[in-house]
């Protein structure tokens, strides 16, 4: 098997949440070799679980929202290993704890940089100044450091110091207020978290342009990704109409501003819709016949996109009642068959069984030792010459503890024990920690 | 790889991360040009091939000035293309497809989002560019990849969205699930394309040899880290599927009306000593009801804290004043902006967020910027998007060293 492109990049992963986890995540899976740089003593937000020790009972009670769902419900001995929105993107990755709050740890961190190419974080900024590990500073101890910092909404300006997540950045892009349902109060739109995709795979985009720089050049440099401004350019349609045109977009909900009918419509089964978008003329006139009804096509209310987007809500109807008592998953057949672009609203025990992912491989089993053996999505894209699959389970806390400390470091078995023994390094979260 | 400089009288311009990299670009719509934008804007020699008279299907789409549909003036298409030139060229005829290996030679990566088998059925598939030029890397950006059962399905935004990600998570319960805004998910497909170019290019200089790049838009979703990858993996873990969660769900968490408007704020049982600083009522944390962080999960709680507790106190408070208050007490938060209140919002402003673009025909156009900044090789604005067919006569003499004669009989022919 060839080497991975990645392989002999060393990257220092303090990133938390998701998206700085995800960018990390993709240059991983091509075979950089990321070290998760992570404490006992400080637990990063909403990483590793929302909480380190939650206890079976706040898991019964919360378990309608993936925050809990630790297998089988059950927390386990070490919950931070067993979380579903850190396993799920942790695989092929490293993990170290060191606390960088002191001196020492500090130190251990700076010998790493010197023989790091990246370090990338998403911490807010005042963070990073806090513990004296910005851009000016590590490039003493490695000049050709890459550093790639996701901060909010940026290293400068007003708002600096403000924590954005996927939610808070759908609101402050405009995207919440484009989204949604129509017919409803903002509040019940629910949110999404598009944003840290958006920035996580920027990330991994800007990295690698900035090793090919350093590559072609020698020049290493800073990369600042701002989950928000990144997010910004995602938007350019509504922002351009309000640009050119001064027109405040809201939401139209599912449909699309040329293609008609575009929307999403109940099938039978608990929570299965088909969702589908005709784009041509063509692709009206079949979707009529799949129906059964080709006078639909005749009827001039529903003779050009112009006037099927006029006429929505009754050709809305019409097609929910055809939907209603059929599967989701056959139309999708029956109607790309005819040319119709539809498709299922897959739930995610149809995505794992999916057609089209299991003959292109796309989930992987993966056994983790203490979280169990489950499927993972395997790597985003595939490249001829260069199979890929996934190598190592999600990294547990401090798991590669003695690779860093012993192999990395060269830190003598005395000092290493030393470091276990005073508690500054371990593999599970201090007592008391939130 | 050459690093000559290949921008054609744009010099003087601060250097690109990619300056020297040769890009064909023969992709249309959102995923494709997202693409080559990113590469285009940090410093790659973009060369965008257009189907002639008709263009690439993004310029049919809004927004337009004055809401006049025009080839030139679509704002979607100025904002995906920036920094590329562009090339009207008939592929259906032999010399066209000449045309186009012959710029596969000089060119290290072509990109494509052609219905997968039209690039063989045209001659021009992976086994002929690589015969062309074997360091070529071939990223092909499809719906569902260029292999499997839905291989010749059809697809769009909410298609891709549905499948692949995360909709089924998004809106009430009893209702239709709902999409993301404008076109997200094939963006975000297109920023995912961008990372697989450099992946490739990384392996061709280790084996000294390209290969070619399969981008399945349905794959980038169902794997792209966010609810749907966590939920894949928490549906094994428990069994069953999660359903589309009530808005607040956790402790003063999700959107929340306040006196002016809208705010989304982040509390959550962990954060619960963050959110009573924001309101004041620190006293909280010893309630014999909210204290205990086992009942800050209980949805019952969680309603009565957010009914009776938090939305009181931010009917009292602006959008603005909650969202600084928030962060002044390190509670993730954000205002609810529209479309307005984002382009007039002084600090995106002052950060340098927007870019103006003078363009032949749409004129001045204000538009997002730079997606991300490095620091020594910053984005720049070096063309705004090619008109159709704008640099036929350039990229022939300049890039394949034609004459000016041959030009002219190219465009007699019908080939460009």
């Amino acid at each position: 098997m060839s080497e991975l492109p990645l392989a002999g990049i060393r990257i220092l992963d303090m990133t938390g949440l998701w998206a700085g986890p995800y960018a990390t995540m993709l240059l991983a899976d091509w075979g950089a070799e990321v070290i998760r740089v992570e404490s006992t003593q400080v637990k990063q937000m909403n990483t590793r679980g929302n909480v380190a020790r939650p206890t079976k009972e706040m898991v019964q009670k919360g378990k309608l929202v993936f925050h809990y769902a630790y297998p089988n419900l059950d927390p386990g001995k070490r919950p931070w290993n067993r979380h579903p929105s850190f396993n799920a993107h942790a695989r092929n990755k490293l993990s170290m704890t060191v606390d960088l709050r002191r001196p020492e740890g500090k130190a251990i961190l700076l010998d790493l940089v010197r023989i790091a190419d990246v370090l990338i974080e998403n911490s807010t900024p005042r963070l990073i100044q806090k513990l004296g590990l910005e851009y000016d500073v590590l490039l003493r101890y490695n000049p050709q450091l890459i550093m790639v910092r996701m901060p909010g909404f940026g290293l400068t300006g007003s708002y600096a110091r403000y924590r954005a997540l996927g939610t808070h950045t759908d609101g402050v892009t405009g995207h919440h207020a484009i989204m949604g349902y129509p017919d409803v109060d903002p509040t019940m739109r629910g949110d999404t978290t598009a944003a840290d995709a958006a920035a996580g795979s920027a990330s991994a985009f800007a990295t690698l342009a900035a090793l090919w720089r350093r590559r072609q050049t020698g020049e290493a440099q800073l990369v600042e990704v701002p989950l928000v401004e990144n997010f910004l350019g995602y938007m350019a349609e509504p922002l351009m109409d309000y640009t050119m045109n001064g027109h405040i977009q809201e939401s139209i909900g599912n449909r699309d501003p040329v293609m008609a009918p575009q929307g999403c419509y109940r099938c039978t089964g608990n929570d299965q819709w088909l969702v589908l978008s005709i784009a041509k003329e063509a692709q009206w006139k079949a979707l009529c016949d799949v129906m059964g009804q080709p006078s639909l096509a005749k009827d001039a209310r529903f003779a050009s996109a112009a006037a099927r987007r006029l006429n929505h809500d009754a050709l809305d109807v019409v097609i929910s009642d055809w939907t209603q008592d059929k599967d989701s998953r056959h139309l999708f057949t029956v109607l790309q068959a005819k040319g119709v672009p539809a498709g299922p609203v897959l739930d995610e025990f149809q995505l794992l069984e999916d057609p089209q992912l299991a003959a292109r491989g796309f989930f992987e089993e993966l056994h983790h030792t203490e979280a169990g053996t489950y499927k993972y999505h395997g790597p985003l894209w595939k490249q001829s010459e260069t199979p890929n699959h996934l190598r190592l389970p999600p990294c547990s806390l401090g798991e590669h503890n003695e690779y860093v400390y012993k192999d990395l470091l060269c830190l003598s078995d005395a000092r290493y024990q030393e470091m276990e023994a005073t508690g500054h390094i371990g593999r599970d979260f201090v007592e008391g920690i939130v | 790889m050459s690093m000559v400089k290949q921008h054609s009288g744009q010099a003087g311009k601060s250097p690109g991360a990619l300056d020297g990299l040769k890009v064909l670009d023969l992709t249309q719509h959102i995923s494709g040009p997202y693409c080559t934008k990113l590469l285009a804007d940090y410093g790659a020699d973009v060369i965008k091939i257009e189907k002639p008279e008709v263009g690439d299907i993004a310029r049919q789409m809004g927004p337009f000035p004055g809401n006049h549909p025009h080839r030139e003036k679509s704002g979607l298409f100025l904002y995906l293309n920036t920094n590329k030139r562009g090339m009207a060229l008939n592929l259906k005829i032999e010399k066209g497809r000449q045309l186009l290996l012959h710029l596969a030679r000089w060119a290290d990566v072509v990109v494509e989002s052609f219905k997968p088998g039209t690039m063989e059925r045209l001659g021009l598939g992976y086994s002929s560019l690589e015969k062309a030029n074997k360091k070529l890397v071939v990223v092909s950006i499809s719906n569902f990849g260029q292999s499997g059962p839905y291989r010749d399905s059809l697809a769009s935004e909410i298609i891709e969205h549905g499948m692949g990600g995360s909709l089924r998570a998004t809106g009430m319960p009893d209702r239709e699930p709902t999409k993301y805004g404008a076109h997200v998910a094939l963006q975000q497909a297109g920023s995912i394309a961008a990372a697989a170019v450099m992946t490739a290019l990384f392996a061709r200089e280790r084996r000294g040899r390209g290969e070619h790049v399969d981008v399945s838009i349905f794959e980038t979703q169902a794997g792209s880290q966010d609810r749907r990858t966590t939920m894949t993996l928490a549906a094994q873990h428990t069994g069953y599927v999660f359903p589309r969660r009530p808005m607040q769900f956790a402790l003063a968490t999700g959107t929340f009306p306040c006196a002016d408007g809208y705010i989304h704020l982040s509390g959550s049982a962990a954060r619960f000593p963050y959110t009573v600083k924001l309101i004041g009522r620190e006293e909280l944390l010893q309630h014999p009801t909210f204290g205990p962080m086992s009942n800050r999960s209980d949805p019952r709680i969680v309603e009565e804290f957010n009914q009776t507790i938090l939305l009181p106190w931010l009917m009292q408070h602006t959008m603005q004043e909650v969202w600084h208050m928030a962060q002044a007490v390190g509670l993730a938060c954000g205002p609810m902006y529209t479309p307005k209140d984002v382009m007039n919002d002084k600090t995106f402003r002052a950060r340098g967020v927007w870019a103006t673009v003078e363009h032949p025909e749409a004129g001045t156009v204000v538009m997002p910027g730079r997606p991300f900044i490095l620091h020594r090789t910053p984005w720049s604005l070096r063309r705004p998007a090619p008109t159709l067919g704008q640099h036929n006569k350039e990229v022939l003499t300049d890039a394949l060293r034609y004459s000016s004669e041959e030009v002219a009989r190219f465009r007699r022919l019908g080939v460009i």
